[in-house]
């Protein structure tokens, strides 16, 4: 049989025998993805511990936590958080949920494994290159996490380390020495990583779709993998040049990002004529399209799933790509709309902010399609429906808020308050977040042959559908009273204290909503061996990883790759015995 | 059903709160404050038109569509007409919010200061602001890092062979007079800050190595408290003054108190 | 077991065309690619040119950060270019000539292998200039934190330098590749996605010099 095989068609593979090689350097795209997967959850719960110990010091401050103390004796003398302490524990979990979650679980997770699916291919382009994008991923989450266990800690410059804060070392504050090394050489790691996933899946969209798979074709995923992955590869090169050139600063003693003469602490620093704004406006041309690399694969999921659940085409579909695309494109122009307040030119903030007004057309695109597309269908609200039709809702409650903040005018008042905070959590966060439990709720019957427990299911959604309103909706009212952000206590300021029971219930809120996260580990971990067996093709979906048994093997499908003859999202198709057409589906030969 | 009910509700809450201001600006105290809350408020009636519509229609569709015997899905592919007209109807009513609002910004921003503006110079430190007045020569004195000494009481570096700053008044509080236009010139010894005071409607970041100047003219007497809005290190939470907003009299009263220290 | 796909036929009926909206009849394949079957080798292309994109943003950004930093500094002192960088040049130029001698070479004339190893030798030399011209400057006491000048110097002189190091050990490996004939790729692919990459360098670092020779 092997001597049949095409000079051509070179990325076969056989599958490997020894454990090793299957599960833990294996090159397998399912596999991978599914390593990033658990590498997001484990960040994610990282991430939200972080977050729970960041709300309990703002409204119980001074409140012994033995716990804590035990862990962190100098991060938490007596068990009570210090300032610099709570600000390593706010820059880790903004950095690790940003890099670590939002960008690797929706792309090298559920992308990894389903984007080759989805187009027909057997592999990615390069497995190699996949293999050793996740490993320098979890290095780079292994660097970071030593920050944790350094003299200092972790650094207390925030996620977006602006300098001289993060460029000046130990003297301007605990963290800022070896801390900030390891998180800038952490974030460079990441970046290589990125940026070889991000080829790897446009390689792969590009050559290794199946026949008849044309681009038009593709499902709404394909689309947002694609072109989160093209952001991806433009964007993280240039945090990797900031990133170097920040650690030059520290380390070379080159002055790129620090000014002439700062007095820090009383004495003098030895570098001049660098600019802040230089790594302002390098992090932030990185930085906004990373938004969109979180949250371009949760609209992805949620059309899909939406389509799907509704038994109805996508409505717009073209349209629907266009929006992608131009999101992806304006995503790269508006990058000066989070330095409104930096001090760069007044005018540029006009430029930025009539550019910026632009992306809601695409955005406000999407969600009146995604409207259009359950009008009129029939809905069935499976756990992963639920999650869809959530998103949508985030995203628009999120996005809306963006229109404050996107004008200068009223930017003057909300930036750096907690209407930014509670904009982006809805938004990039929590909407991101929702597109990835819609997708592990849709798609875990396909990776591990097993359903997730839907009763289960619905009890998280309700809570944490409810609970995410009940923390990030009052923090836009924060804002609104003008309480800053990266506060540890509100003490120290009289309009602050009357904000307390505000802050209480969105602690309380928080703390219900993460306590819930538990029923979907507990439901992951138990479906894993006993949830209930699934079929080929549970949902009744289109795609083409619905015509391939549950897991798939080894090279997807079997050594026949299938041939597509029509659009993603066939449903309710007049005529049709059923009421999903598969893509692989011939059409009929009519008289 | 459920999930429509949930959705409107938590809609419902949302509009009260905001229509109701349970939690709002404090009361502007500053000649641009007023046109910036109008704003605010123009943005919030217009998306918050399309946030009930957008979630009303979402929660109705669920249950309108919602799976039942006898119901059956439509197909569909969409329909360009209606994709033309909210494209285009979104796009108008944005860009008429957003070009509205540039005005403040100009305002603020763009247009110079007036004859007669009283400057102050405003050094963020960490943690601390330094607030400087010219004194009754006008002229800020020349500063050398070199000559910087927080214990020593010259947190500034004030250059002492320089005659114009002889004058010079540094305090860790701000005052200003009423109805006067204000230019205050933000600078930093360290590391990024952010002046900002609610009342007045200002935020400005303060950027070590370069001057930034910043406008307002403050119209409302009384006592309000300087914030630090960019995060600057382990007490960017502690770095907080006072601005008074003075009547002329009460103004050069203080000012004169000051010059006598 | 073998998992390699026989080439499929395509026995199934061809549908008429054009009945449903937006979409072009089934089993026409990729976007007017005349074969149904992707083209596995072509990935190799697409991925260096994809490769070679992400290197280009990381040296735009570069870039844009040099033009702003001179442009806002009073502290900027040209730094004084080594002479032996216009050596260098040479040795890289010529080296892509040799590369391409290779790699049209290859199974004809039977020069290839000298060509080959020609060019591995001049990226090391190159490296070798390179280093020397670095030694050269801290001679002068002209180090990375000198002045801005002297610190893009530096960096981009070490991006690029790393970069190369890269393509000097790929040449090293594909000469060890073809010696030993383990590779499944066809030769043709990797001669040819190889120089796409040694040529780009090439290009790139006569972009460099030129943007430190100039840009003062």
């Amino acid at each position: 049989m092997a001597e049949a095989a095409p000079a051509t068609h070179a990325v076969h593979h056989e599958a490997p025998t020894s454990f090793i090689r299957k599960y833990v350097f294996s090159t397998d795209h399912k596999v991978i993805g599914i390593q990033y997967y658990f590498l997001a959850l484990f960040s994610v719960i990282v991430g939200m511990v972080l977050s729970i110990f960041i709300r309990f010091n703002l409204v119980w401050p001074g409140t012994e936590l033995p716990l804590l103390e035990t862990f962190f004796p100098v991060g938490a003398p007596g068990g009570v958080m210090t300032p610099e302490f709570y600000l390593s524990f706010l820059t880790m979990h903004g950095t690790i949920m940003v890099f670590f979650v939002l960008t690797t679980a929706p792309q090298g997770g559920f992308g990894n494994y389903f984007l080759p699916i989805q187009i027909g291919a057997d592999d990615m382009a390069f497995p190699i290159l996949n293999m050793l994008s996740f490993w320098l991923t979890l290095l780079a989450l292994m660097v970071l996490m030593a920050a944790f266990f350094v003299t200092g800690g972790p650094p207390i410059s925030g996620w977006t380390a602006y300098p001289p804060l993060s460029a000046l070392g130990e003297i301007a504050g605990p963290g800022l020495g070896m801390g900030q090394n390891l998180w800038i050489i952490s974030i460079a790691i990441f970046c290589i990583a990125a940026l070889l996933g991000a080829l790897n899946f446009i390689a792969t969209t590009i050559d290794l779709r199946t026949k008849g798979m044309t681009l038009m074709r593709m499902p709404l995923t394909v689309w947002s993998w694609f072109v989160t992955a093209i952001l991806g590869l433009l964007a993280f090169g240039v945090l990797l040049s900031a990133g170097v050139l920040l650690l030059m600063d520290r380390m070379a003693g080159s002055s790129f990002f620090i000014p002439g003469g700062l007095v820090v602490s009383d004495q003098l620093i030895d570098h001049k004529g660098g600019s802040p704004l230089l790594w302002q406006h390098l992090f932030w041309f990185f930085g906004h399209p990373e938004v969109y690399i979180a949250i371009l694969p949760g609209m992805g999921v949620a059309s899909q799933i939406l389509s799907t659940f509704a038994r109805k085409p996508i409505f717009g579909y073209k349209a629907m790509v266009y929006a992608m695309f131009a999101i992806g494109i304006l995503g790269f122009m508006v990058w000066g709309h989070h330095m409104f307040m930096s001090g760069m030119s007044p005018y540029t903030a006009i430029l930025f902010a009539t550019i910026t007004t632009a992306i809601a057309v695409p955005s406000a695109i999407k969600t009146f399609n995604w409207l259009g597309t359950i009008m009129g269908g029939s809905i069935r609200l499976t756990t992963a429906m639920l999650y869809a039709l959530g998103f949508v809702s985030l995203f628009v409650t999120g996005g809306l808020g963006g229109l404050f903040l996107n004008q200068p005018s009223t930017d003057i008042f909300l930036h750096d308050t907690y209407f930014v905070v509670g904009h982006f959590h809805l938004i990039m966060g929590v909407a991101a977040i929702f597109g990835m439990f819609g997708g592990s709720y849709f798609w875990f019957p396909k990776m591990f042959g097993r359903h997730l427990n839907e009763f289960w299911g619905k009890v998280h959604f309700w809570i944490t559908f409810v609970g995410v309103y009940a923390i990030f909706m009052p923090m836009h009212f924060l804002g609104m009273e003008g309480q800053p952000r990266r506060y540890p206590e509100l003490t120290g300021f009289d309009f602050l204290e009357p904000l307390m029971p505000l802050h209480q219930f969105i602690t309380v809120a928080a703390f219900i909503t993460i306590a819930a996260q538990a029923l979907f580990l507990a439901n992951l971990f138990w479906s894993l061996f006993r949830g209930k067996k699934a079929e080929m093709n549970p949902w009744d979906c289109t795609t083409l990883e619905w015509g391939i048994p549950s897991p798939p093997p080894h090279d997807n499908f079997a050594g026949k790759l299938p041939v597509v003859y029509r659009g993603a999202y066939e449903y309710s198709v007049p005529g049709e015995s059923e009421d999903f057409t598969m893509q692989t589906a011939p059409e009929k030969t009519e008289g | 059903m459920l999930l429509a009910i949930t959705i409107w509700i938590i809609t419902l809450i949302s509009v009260i709160l905001f229509a109701g201001r349970v939690w709002w600006f404090p009361e502007s105290a500053s000649a641009h404050g007023a046109q910036l809350d109008i704003q605010f408020v123009v943005t919030l009636v217009v998306t918050g038109f399309i946030f009930v519509l957008a979630q009303v229609a979402l929660g109705y569709f669920i249950v309108r569509y919602r799976e039942r015997p006898g119901h059956k899905a439509t197909y569909s592919h969409g329909n360009d007409k209606m994709e033309i007209i909210w494209t285009t109807a979104t796009t108008v009513l944005f860009y008429a919010m957003v070009l509205l609002g540039f005005q403040v910004w100009i305002d603020m921003y763009i247009q110079a200061a007036p004859e007669g503006a009283l400057q102050i110079e405003v050094t963020g430190q960490q943690f601390a602001w330094n607030i400087r007045y010219p004194g009754p020569d006008g002229q800020f004195g020349a500063t050398v890092p070199e000559l910087i000494d927080d214990s020593g009481g010259n947190p500034l570096g004030l250059d002492p062979d320089d005659p114009a700053g002889e004058d010079d008044i540094v305090i860790p509080t701000m005052a200003v007079p009423v109805n006067r236009p204000i230019e205050l010139l933000l600078r930093s010894k360290d590391v990024t800050h952010s002046f900002s005071v609610r009342e007045l409607r200002v935020k400005q970041d303060t950027l070590p190595g370069m001057v930034i100047p910043l406008r307002f003219t403050a119209t409302k007497l009384g006592k309000y408290e300087i914030a630090c809005a960019e995060l600057c290190g382990l007490g960017h939470h502690r770095m907080r003054s006072f601005i008074d907003v003075f009547s002329e009299e009460d103004y050069a009263e203080w000012l004169r108190e000051q010059s006598e220290f | 077991m073998a998992t390699i796909a026989p080439p499929m036929p395509d026995k199934r009926p061809v549908p008429p065309g054009g009945n449903r909206e937006n979409f072009d009849p089934g089993g026409s394949g990729h976007d007017g690619r005349s074969e149904g079957r992707p083209v596995p080798e072509h990935r190799y292309y697409t991925g260096m040119m994809l490769g070679l994109g992400a290197i280009l943003m990381v040296f735009a950004a570069f870039t844009s950060a040099l033009v702003v930093r001179s442009g806002i500094s009073d502290d900027w002192q040209a730094t004084t270019l080594p002479g032996i960088l216009w050596a260098n040049t040479l040795v890289l130029l010529v080296s892509s000539f040799t590369l391409e001698k290779a790699r049209r070479g290859y199974g004809s004339t039977g020069h290839f292998q000298n060509w080959w190893w020609a060019t591995t030798a001049l990226g090391a030399a190159f490296l070798a200039g390179q280093i020397l011209a670095w030694l050269q400057l801290i001679n002068e006491g002209v180090y990375v934190g000198t002045n801005p000048s002297s610190s893009f110097f530096y960096v981009l002189t070490a991006t690029h330098g790393i970069h190369l190091l890269g393509g000097v050990v790929a040449l090293l490996y594909i000469s060890w590749k073809i010696r030993w004939k383990t590779s499944n790729t066809s030769i043709a692919t990797i001669l040819g996605v190889t120089s796409l990459y040694w040529h780009f360098m090439d290009g790139l670092w006569v972009y460099l010099f030129g943007l430190l020779l100039f840009w003062r």
